[in-house]
């Protein structure tokens, strides 16, 4: 039994995490709709719900295509790397007390591994597809998501701090009086931010903005290639949210409702918060994306540290 | 000397276009330079006109340039094929013309020297050097004429593709595809335009590498979202900074000037439409008050009352597209739909009052195509009312956004002196503080009677024109509210034989249902003569230059447009940036393609 729920656990996890991807884009157009007085997709189903399915079944059936100037295998296996590291991120979040694949205690070190390696997805679709506005994505991002990748670490580090732990489970089990939005509401904006860029979704889109560059990293992909892109990128965003839920607004923690639910809530929360940030601000040129990263994200998450550090080291003891 | 083509009356037609007309002895230095036999050709718009040698042709530019009070803005250069002319008997006996109109701002007045030239030795001294904007302009005769120009940069193919055949504004090149054998792309020619397409640096004029390590070359367009349009622009890139841009127009290109040529006078009003497709009426407006001033046609209040009140409505339309873009180019995703709403419902007045949304086609010779319909004030008076709010939400949201302001505060950046050299005009000029708004400096269609300001700024960078055009909404807004509160009664069709239809009275008796007939099947025969006028349009002086020798069609039709001028600069506006700064150069400048080719 024990073993057959092994199995199932991540399977049934896998799952809805895939079909709350397809959904959320289903969501960010409902909700840009919304925001920019205008319906968005309403025809199919109730709601327009079945649009994601629509647009799979559009997705899958569109031809295959690699342009022959293209890195055949690097090709291929770029957007397979982003899928499975983004989904692999997922192990490690405690979705409820009972809920979770894989609980160890250098769980943030593990997210923090795994957002380096998924780089290396839009690197390598960028450089094997042998187009220049691909090249340029994935130049951008090379340096955006490497830099971010520093103050996103160095945010996380006030958290770590205060629960003295790097297990997600302990952080999660150490807000239970409070949660560290409170009392680390620097650490959470920086955190935020970095997630924005980690994710690059807009403002911080620049590797596929595509008023610049086209679609950036995959401007030469179809089909479903081009959808696994898509998906991990909301996948990324499903990601981060449950991050700052889990780091900063007390895990699955909450009165009344299941742990479950509240974790989904807070998730919901935050993943809607992102698609308001794009449909508000407009998008930093590269060069000032990375000056604002270096001269003050680093400086004031160095700082926080410093302070939550003197923090706990005078009174938390 | 002087020579008339048609006989002039003293009053200058009905433009009251520029305030003072222009003679030789208010240029003392430009008439001791000339020899004494310089023949002055008397048009119907009151600009000077002299006829110049070739080899007068530099100095005297040169002197217009430089003298006290200058003529610094080189409006327009063109060529005109005069063989086929019916009247050319009193002109200089000539093949082809070149024309150079300039402009000075601070004398408020126009020149125009045209030289004349022989077919077989077509060739002239360049400008370029003294005067950046004549490239292409020269590039353009060269396409159009085969007008050689010495000592031209880069004496290519502009509008038309590498390979074409041919120059089509002379007279001898077809008008027509039918007129023509039926094209045919065998693996021949496609060969060889495979091979045109090829990209070579070293005849884009940039370099392959340095010494360091290798550029590259990105090619932005003609497909590319933010390029508006099809236009192309080479890219020489060190990383993602810019070493050198080379735009590449002529995607769009339609032969408009050609197709005047065939079509009637008042047949030719739709086709002015789709110049600058978002500027709707505005494009009917020069071209429609060049033939009124060259048949001297008067047309009521009411008429020009009306025309003002739909320009600005087209402006604003103009300005509202502009400024969603611009947002959406910096990466602003919503305010485009916000002022798309904004837009439908104007259209929807438009649409109440024209029958028609972009493209009216909506201004007659002498008049306009009918009356204003039942209620439209109320329509037009509760936009009035309404959008200013809105206009503030969205300045709010789009341009005091720190983000946007980064991104286009000092980008693009001219002062004034440069944007005259390069022949910039309407916001583009005034976003270096430079008041230069025709409504105000040459009022037509009853401007003058107008409350209205001009908004200037002082940068001349990407966010001071979209801040300028903000304003410029704001301004059309209250002119339209003028013409609201004080629309005149009368006719909206001038009591003239060259209108069409004309008056009421061809339904009575068989010579004036005769005259109808032809006057609307074969067209108006407009007098003899030559008339210019610029309006100032949603992007900038949109100019007209109407030839006729007397016949239902026009001889040449000119059109100056503000977008081709303005695309010009965008290599030097983009040098050392980055492609994001191109884009918000691209974004700022407010360029329509078709207003570009043509």
């Amino acid at each position: 039994m024990i073993e057959l729920s092994a199995l199932l656990t991540p399977l049934i996890i896998l799952i809805v995490l895939l079909l709350a991807a397809a959904w959320s884009t289903w969501l960010e157009r409902r909700l840009l709709g919304i925001w920019q007085d205008r319906l968005g997709p309403n025809r199919v189903g109730p709601f327009g719900l079945l649009q994601v399915i629509a647009d799979m079944i559009k997705i899958f059936t569109k031809e295959d295509w690699i342009p022959p100037f293209a890195d055949k295998a690097l090709f291929i296996i770029a957007p397979m790397i982003l899928m499975i590291m983004t989904l692999l991120g997922f192990a490690i979040i405690p979705f409820s007390p009972d809920i979770q694949i894989v609980e160890f205690d250098n769980a943030l070190l593990f997210v923090l591994a795994l957002s380096s390696l998924s780089v290396y997805s839009i690197m390598l679709a960028g450089f094997s597809s042998n187009s220049k506005y691909a090249l340029l994505g994935a130049m951008r991002t090379a340096a955006q998501m490497l830099s971010y990748e520093v103050f996103m670490g160095l945010a996380l580090m006030g958290v770590v701090v205060i629960a003295g732990s790097f297990s997600l489970n302990e952080i999660v089990a150490a807000q239970s009086d409070y949660w560290f939005i409170l009392s680390q509401p620097l650490g959470f904006l920086l955190f935020l931010f970095a997630g924005v860029a980690e994710s690059h979704r807009a403002p911080f889109d620049l590797p596929e903005a595509e008023t610049e560059i086209v679609a950036g990293f995959h401007t030469e992909y179809a089909s479903m290639k081009f959808g696994m892109f898509f998906i991990g990128e909301y996948l990324g965003v499903i990601f981060i949210s449950a991050l700052i839920t889990t780091l900063y607004f007390g895990g699955w923690q909450g009165p009344m409702l299941p742990p479950i639910i509240w974790f989904m809530l807070k998730t919901a929360l935050f993943v809607m918060f992102f698609i308001l940030l794009r449909a508000a601000i407009p998008r930093p040129r590269y060069d000032q994306l990375m000056s604002f990263g270096w001269s003050v994200l680093l400086p004031l998450a160095l700082l926080n540290l410093l302070l939550t550090a003197v923090w706990q080291l005078t009174l938390g003891f | 000397m002087s020579i008339f083509t048609q006989e002039v009356s003293a009053k200058n037609g009905q433009s009251g276009n520029i305030k003072q007309m222009l003679t030789l002895e208010m240029l003392p230095e430009l008439k001791s330079l000339l020899s004494d036999s310089v023949e002055q050709q008397k048009c119907i718009d009151g600009i000077l006109t002299l006829w110049i040698d070739k080899i007068e042709l530099i100095p005297a530019l040169k002197l217009l340039k430089t003298m006290p009070q200058p003529f610094d803005l080189l409006l327009d250069l063109y060529g005109v094929d005069e063989r086929l002319r019916l009247d050319r008997d009193k002109l200089p006996a000539q093949d082809f013309t070149l024309v150079y109109q300039l402009c000075s701002i601070s004398r408020n007045q126009d020149i125009r020297l045209k030289v004349a030239l022989a077919n077989d030795q077509a060739d002239i001294p360049s400008i370029t050097a003294f005067w950046p904007s004549a490239n292409w302009y020269e590039r353009e005769a060269w396409d159009m004429f085969g007008i050689v120009f010495n000592d031209h940069p880069n004496l290519y193919r502009l509008l038309l593709p590498p390979t074409f055949k041919g120059h089509p504004l002379r007279k001898e090149f077809p008008c027509r595809a039918t007129e023509t054998e039926a094209f045919s792309l065998d693996d021949e020619r496609l060969a060889i335009e495979q091979e045109a397409l090829k990209f070579d640096p070293k005849r884009w004029g940039m370099e392959q590498s340095n010494k360091d390590n290798d550029y590259l070359f990105l090619n932005l367009g003609p497909n590319h979202p933010s390029v508006h349009g099809v236009f192309r622009i080479a890219l020489q890139l060190d990383g993602e900074h810019i070493i050198n841009s080379v735009p590449d127009i002529g995607y769009h290109h339609r032969g408009a000037e050609k197709i005047a040529e065939r079509q009637t006078w008042h047949g030719f009003i739709p086709y002015t439409d789709r110049i600058d497709y978002l500027g709707g009426v505005m494009n009917n407006f020069p071209y429609i008050l060049a033939i009124e001033q060259l048949a001297n046609i008067q047309v009521s209040a009411r008429v020009k009352c009306i025309r003002v009140m739909l320009a600005e409505c087209f402006r604003i339309l103009s300005h509202m597209l502009f400024f969603g873009t611009f947002a959406q180019d910096v990466g602003q995703l919503s305010p485009i739909f916000y002022l798309f709403i904004d837009r439908e419902k104007l259209f929807g007045i438009i649409e109440a009052i024209t029958g028609a949304r972009m493209h009216p086609s909506w201004f007659r010779i002498g008049g306009l195509a009918q009356d204003l319909p039942k209620g439209w004030d109320t329509m037009m008076q509760e936009f009035v009312d309404e959008f200013p709010k809105k206009l503030d939400e969205y300045e709010v949201m789009v341009m005091q956004n720190s983000i946007l302001k980064r991104r286009s505060i000092g980008i693009g950046q001219y002062n004034t002196q440069e944007a005259l050299d390069w022949n910039i005009t309407g916001a583009g000029l005034r976003a270096t503080g430079l008041e230069w708004d025709l409504r105000k400096a040459r009022p037509y269609s009853g401007y003058e009677n107008y409350d209205f300001e001009v908004p200037t700024g002082h940068k001349g960078d990407a966010y001071d024109r979209c801040q300028l055009r903000v304003e410029e909404m704001r301004q059309s807004v209250k002119i339209i509210q003028q013409c609201i509160n004080n629309m005149p009664e009368g006719e909206v069709k001038a009591d003239h034989p060259l209108t069409t239809p004309p008056s009421q009275r061809s339904k009575h008796d068989i010579e004036t249902l005769i005259q109808h007939f032809l006057n609307v099947s074969w067209g108006p025969v407009m007098p003899k003569g030559e008339s210019c006028f610029a309006v100032e349009a949603t992007k900038g002086v949109n100019a007209y230059t109407i030839i006729s020798d007397g016949s239902n069609t026009s001889y040449r039709t000119r059109i100056r447009t503000p977008s081709f001028a303005h695309l010009q600069m965008i290599p030097k506006m983009a040098k050392g940036l980055m492609v994001a700064d191109l884009i918000v150069i691209l974004a700022s400048i407010d360029f329509v393609m078709a207003d570009v080719d043509r």
